[in-house]
């Protein structure tokens, strides 16, 4: 395929600032807001559990306690309210933690490309001076 | 698919352990080179976005629900490694904080909607976009196949943990075709989730899909020379 029609560089539509606040916005609105509509029909699994007959040795989960169980905020008698919390809570959570894990992971990583880079820049030396 | 305690017998939830933890371990290693500037802040929100879709259930019919498990979506986003690791904390928070999900069991849920979703929803990500058209419009549809296909698969393989280590004396036969049945049927919401998320994202930011990116290599490269020839040079 040889095009004669060069392409135009598309414009970036939305900056990267901008990309990650409606991302945040979206995520936020769907555990605060859509969640509430979720079905409460048991999951494929516990369908699957209860329809051919082991859902009977399933056992509590040792946080049910937890003050977030069941994606409800201890205290909160509003259903929506209490929904919500515990899912803004939650996507906090994940965020900060797979955020910082992000973080922790990259500068390591960008450690070694900063390694890799003075090799680079050595070997672009060699190549000005043997150009 | 959250799997509970007791579900799993205490062998095979060590033994789901034991996978888990070493797939988190060469995913931390994986995901050092998948992990640029840009890519970093991206693995935050694609976590949040997955915690935050399995809240919405979706009927499937029958009295029954499944929601997006999201291992393809974080792969085609993020890359399989840090897929693994996103994946991996939505399954700690929901279980240590929502008790959504076992304590013994984290381990096999990190095996089933960690590596195996990752790697098959990323599997039949990559075969499909080495085989179609190499244009960014085909991320979107590879990805939802690839979505289509982890779920039942992720089925079959708790199938198999239950055939180990099942606590209670059921047919697995007929776990296995009530498993991979409605877990297809929850396969094509993972799929319609996934395939719009993902070319919603292709639309504001294609630099932002690690999936799309060895496409987009090309494009910029058309570019480059576009700028002063009008022929294209073709990538290998």
């Amino acid at each position: 395929m040889s095009t004669t029609t060069p392409r135009a560089t598309r414009p970036r539509r939305v900056s990267r600032r901008a990309f990650y606040a409606t991302a945040l916005v979206v995520t936020i609105l769907v555990a605060g807001g859509l969640s509430y509509f979720a079905s409460s029909h048991p999951d494929g699994l516990e369908h699957v559990a209860g329809q051919t007959g082991f859902l009977g040795s399933a056992d509590d989960s040792p946080t049910a306690d937890s003050p977030f169980a069941d994606y409800a905020t201890r205290g909160v008698d509003d259903t929506w309210l209490s929904g919500a919390l515990a899912g803004v809570v939650g996507v906090a959570v994940v965020l900060l933690l797979a955020g910082g894990l992000a973080l922790a992971v990259r500068r390591r990583g960008r450690h070694d490309a900063d390694d890799a880079d003075g090799t680079d820049d050595s070997r672009d030396t060699v190549d000005r001076r043997v150009g | 698919m959250h799997v509970p305690d007791g579900f799993l017998d205490a062998p095979t939830s060590v033994a789901t352990g034991v996978v888990a933890v070493a797939g988190v371990g060469l995913a931390l290693r994986g995901a050092r080179r998948e992990l640029d500037d840009r890519a970093a802040p991206m693995v935050g929100l694609v976590a949040a976005f997955v915690f935050a879709a399995q809240m919405v259930n979706f009927p499937v019919g029958a009295g029954t629900s499944g929601h997006l498990m999201g291992g393809a979506l974080a792969a085609v986003l993020v890359g399989p490694w840090s897929a693994i690791l996103c994946l991996s904390v939505v399954l700690l928070v929901q279980g240590l904080l929502m008790a959504d999900g076992g304590i013994t069991a984290i381990g096999t849920n990190i095996t089933l909607l960690g590596l195996v979703a990752v790697a098959v929803g990323w599997g039949v990500f990559v075969l499909l976009r080495a085989v179609l058209p190499s244009r960014p419009s085909m991320v979107a549809p590879a990805a939802a196949v690839g979505a289509l296909v982890s779920v039942p698969v992720a089925a079959l393989v708790f199938t198999g943990l239950f055939a180990v280590g099942g606590t209670a004396p059921v047919a697995l036969g007929d776990v296995a075709t009530a498993m991979v049945g409605w877990h297809s049927l929850i396969g094509i919401g993972e799929a319609v989730v996934t395939g719009l998320v993902v070319a919603s994202v292709l639309a504001a930011r294609p630099d932002l899909v690690h999936g799309a990116r060895p496409l987009l290599a090309d494009a910029r490269l058309e570019i480059r020379t576009a700028s002063g020839r009008p022929t294209t040079t073709p990538q290998a």
